[in-house]
């Protein structure tokens, strides 16, 4: 009697291609293949022919360029003889300036509205619900518009802060006043703020290609400093902890290190405040906030705070109830319970959505381009292309800039994950 | 002799001290059982009566009925009294055609996308509510009610308003004799919908379909011969060529037999919820299928079919969704053959349908992971070829665990629907709401448009979101 043990040995024939399973994935693959370079290459082809059509070639020299537009909200140094790439690199610091304030703010807010929702007052937890489910189901861009033209529309103008000497000898108050003593202007312009200006900058050395500012420099070598020396203070202090059990009091050094020598050099550089003061027909002085920032700012919170409310809410949910019963058991209190306990297993649930919707943020400050602001959708996506008239390239930077973004917030996220993985025996 | 003076008789239990029960208790716990409790009710319903206080009488002076924001304010002022406030929903009266259709449809095919609308909850009725005679026989009488009283409102004309309630009344009793049938309508719906919206020649959605039948015979014929994948890929093939060589021609044909046409709409006169629904109703379906064959690719073994989904996907997926818009407003031109005429919403379908899929594609890789190895396994070892392990083992069980987030990425899509503005098409948020602010007689007015827009929206993306917590609790099996 015989056996098969192996497989019967075959010849290879060309129909195992399509019906032998284990060459068949390759048939597959190289089909794909094909047709994915067909599809390149009839785009490609298209492409060759609309653009010659059309007398066009793709070049990024446009981009050295002069821009010749203005842009209102600059952080960076701009003017209209600028070239296009700073209008670009202008565009891209607006559009981090707004997301990462707005993912700051919509954390602390999110992560209140949260807690919140878990609270046991029936009414707070119903009022955040309320909230929750109010904003995550209506478009962004209606907070975004909603936002922008209350700010534009309910704002006095400039005119009304005005006190004239009629109004003086009446004693009358002028239609409308600045606010918090005085310092802060909203305008239906903008918002006026006061500036910090510092009397003895450090000046900054050119380096040739592009100047620094030894300021800038200064105060970030100093915060960096304080920063390590905080780090190695309560370090110390941990290590005395487990040796000795019991703990040394840092937070007054703490609290010192970390804000004493930034301002020792604020007061060596003579800071001061310039606040804004109505000349002629509009506020001069201080910094000048566009509304449609703070359009955006405020909507983008708002909306984004409910989904990291609810996935604090998750979050803490997801902690089984024996954790902070078995904490309470061992005698901690609810505070220590909750940071000791709860909180750092909570955290390793709520991080990676959290960041996610950072993400989110990030992309939806494109809304923007909406309210005018001047974000890359906005100058690079909005005036330039206008003006050069290059879509393709104008188009495919903008979507290499936000996927560069994207891809380095992700990047975070999976190096969080990874050293935060529980390592399973 | 002692006397024992134990009791014998139970003593009837004493109710509750006046703390510990109904109302007292119940606010003793939930409203002030600590402190800082106490402080949170207090700022909660300060701010409760903020909002009432501040929002109340400028609802409840509401005016209906006027000719501009002009008007409205003169009517609140001489029925409240001066500095009254109040708000002024007669904007809708006016604008009410161009917020639901956009003001450039003709306002005589109104009756088209009602009816459209109307047909739709049909059309899905089998597939949420499967076999629920009662519930479809509400749906379907829902919807009877409503084409009756919308079309006779918008004036429809005869023969397609007879027809209409005609077909409706059947589809209700076949609902109710043979509900599965029902799903035919499903399948039916799509170039329905088209020739409706669109108008035009009712024989180009008929043979545009009947290339999907020329697909299923294709494959049906070939299957058995060369297997299941090439068969499909043959059947494609055929499709693509029927309408590309054989729809023009044909449809001539029988347009010049028998013509049954309604008003050719060209796409650019959609607008207002009309596109909105469009654009959401289109990207969902067709980024459903495009995002499961994603995520199936990407788990693949086949390294190259998994790479070239990778990068799709997480390309797609690291740009913002304007930035496709603007692709498909300028750049999707180039790629395109030259003298080919794809207008802009299309243009905004193919874009906003890849986004979508590429974020379900996204959703479902992460339940296709959650699924034990052992299902794949098992599927397996049941001697499963590939598609049958993946629609009868692998997809009903990853679709199921997937569906909160299959439905909130719809109710993103839904609502990001609205940024279609970035590229001049008229929804309802921006654009219709941006022609009423520069109307002369309404310029001004923002509260109402935008309330009235958002509580729509507020509508659909929660009702869809209640719908998915009703589905996941009826296809939860496991009795954890």
């Amino acid at each position: 009697m015989t056996m098969a043990i192996d497989a019967p040995r075959q010849g290879f024939r060309l129909s195992m291609l399509i019906f032998d399973t284990r060459y068949r994935s390759y048939t597959i693959q190289a089909v794909v293949l094909a047709l994915f370079v067909i599809a390149i290459g009839w785009l490609g082809y298209n492409l060759d022919q609309n653009l010659s059509d059309r007398g066009k070639e793709l070049s990024f020299r446009f981009l050295w360029q002069r821009a010749g537009y203005d842009i209102p909200q600059t952080l960076i140094p701009y003017t209209n003889d600028s070239v296009h790439f700073r209008a670009l690199l202008v565009g891209l610091t607006n559009t981090l300036v707004v997301a990462f304030i707005g993912c700051i703010c919509a954390t602390i807010l999110g992560v209140f509205v949260g807690v919140l929702r878990l609270s046991n007052n029936w009414l707070v937890a119903r009022l955040m619900t309320v909230y929750v489910e109010m904003f995550r189901n209506v478009p962004l861009l209606l907070w975004v518009l909603l936002s922008y033209v209350v700010l534009t529309e309910t704002m006095p103008a400039p005119k009304d802060f005005k006190v004239t000497d009629e109004m003086t000898a009446a004693g009358e108050a002028p239609a409308a006043s600045m606010s918090f003593f005085d310092t802060v202007a909203v305008t239906n312009r903008g918002t006026n703020v006061p500036a910090p200006l510092l009397e003895r900058g450090l000046g900054s050395i050119d380096l040739g290609f592009m100047s620094l500012n030894l300021t800038f420099l200064a105060f970030v070598a100093v915060i960096g400093g304080s920063i390590y020396a905080n780090n190695r203070i309560v370090s110390d202090a941990r290590r005395r902890q487990e040796t000795t059990g019991d703990r040394p009091v840092t937070w007054w050094k703490s609290l010192l290190i970390l804000f004493g020598p930034i301002a020792v050099m604020l007061v060596a550089l003579g800071l001061h405040w310039e606040t804004p003061v109505l000349k002629g027909f509009n506020f001069q002085g201080g910094m000048f906030i566009a509304h449609a920032f703070t359009a955006l700012l405020v909507a983008l919170t708002l909306y984004t705070a409910a989904f990291i409310a609810e996935i604090v809410r998750a979050g803490i949910q997801a902690i089984n109830r024996g954790q902070s019963e078995a904490a309470f058991a061992l005698g901690l209190r609810p505070g220590r319970t909750m940071s000791l306990v709860v909180l750092p297993q909570a955290l390793r649930v709520i991080i990676p959505p959290l960041i996610s919707q950072f993400l989110n943020l990030t992309k939806n400050t494109s809304l923007g381009a909406v309210i005018s602001y001047s974000d890359i959708s906005g100058t690079l996506g909005g005036i330039t292309r206008n003006q050069t008239g290059r879509e393709i390239e104008c188009v495919f930077l903008m979507m290499l800039v936000y996927l560069s973004i994207s891809l380095t917030i992700s990047m975070g996220m999976n190096y969080y994950n990874r050293s935060t993985q529980l390592k399973a025996r | 002799m002692a006397q024992s003076f134990n009791r014998t008789e139970m003593l009837p239990a004493l109710p509750p001290p006046i703390s510990q029960r109904g109302a007292v208790k119940w606010m003793n716990e939930n409203l002030l059982s600590s402190p800082l409790n106490i402080f949170l009710t207090v700022v909660g319903f300060a701010a409760i009566v903020l909002i009432i206080v501040s929002a109340f009488p400028w609802w409840a002076n509401s005016v209906w009925n006027a000719g501009s924001l002009k008007e409205c304010r003169d009517i609140v002022t001489a029925s409240a009294g001066e500095g009254a406030s109040g708000a002024c929903w007669a904007y809708l009266r006016v604008w009410w055609g161009a917020v639901i259709f956009g003001h450039q449809y003709p306002v005589d095919e109104r009756w088209r996308p009602i009816l459209t609308f109307g047909l739709l909850f049909v059309a899905l009725a089998p597939v949420l509510f499967a076999g629920q005679k009662r519930s479809l026989l509400i749906i379907l009488g829902a919807v009877a009610a409503y084409s009756l009283l919308t079309l006779s409102l918008a004036a429809a004309p005869a023969v397609p308003f007879v027809l209409a309630l005609l077909g409706i009344a059947a589809l209700l009793v076949l609902s109710q004799v043979q509900p599965a049938k029902l799903l035919w309508f499903t399948l039916a719906f799509p170039p329905l919908c088209f020739w409706l919206l669109w108008g035009g020649s009712i024989w180009t959605p008929i043979v545009a379909m009947a290339g999907f039948a020329v697909l299923y015979f294709v494959f049906r014929a070939a299957s058995p011969v060369i297997g299941l994948a090439p068969a499909a890929g043959a059947g494609l093939v055929a499709a693509v060529l029927w309408w590309l060589f054989a729809q023009g021609p044909i449809v001539e044909n029988l347009d010049a037999i028998l013509r049954v046409e309604l008003l050719f709409v060209p796409s650019d006169e959609f607008g207002g919820f009309l596109l909105s629904t469009v654009i959401g109703i289109t990207g969902i379906t067709f980024s459903l299928p495009i995002g499961i064959l994603l995520a199936l690719g990407r788990q693949s073994d086949m390294p190259i079919v998994k790479m070239l989904c990778v990068i799709f996907i997480e390309a797609i997926r690291g740009v913002p969704l304007i930035t496709l818009l603007f692709v498909a407003a300028f750049v999707l031109g180039f790629f395109l053959p030259p003298n080919s005429n794809f207008d802009l919403l299309l243009r905004v379908l193919i874009l906003v349908t890849v986004f979508s899929a590429a974020y379900l594609a996204e959703v479902l890789r992460g339940s296709l992971a959650a699924l034990p190895r052992g299902q794949y396994e098992a599927a397996d070892a049941l001697g499963l070829d590939y598609w049958r392990a993946q629609r009868l083992i692998i997809l009903p069980q990853a679709l199921k665990i997937s569906i909160p987030a299959i439905v909130s990425s719809f109710i993103g899509l839904f609502k990001d629907t609205t940024l279609v503005t970035i590229v001049a098409l008229y929804e309802p948020l921006k654009g219709i709401t941006g022609l009423v602010r520069a109307d002369v007689n309404w310029k001004g007015i923002y509260w109402e448009p935008y309330i009235f827009v958002g509580t729509i929206f507020f509508v659909f993306c929660f009702g869809m979101s209640r719908y998915s917590k009703y589905l996941e609790g009826k296809l939860k099996t496991d009795h954890r």
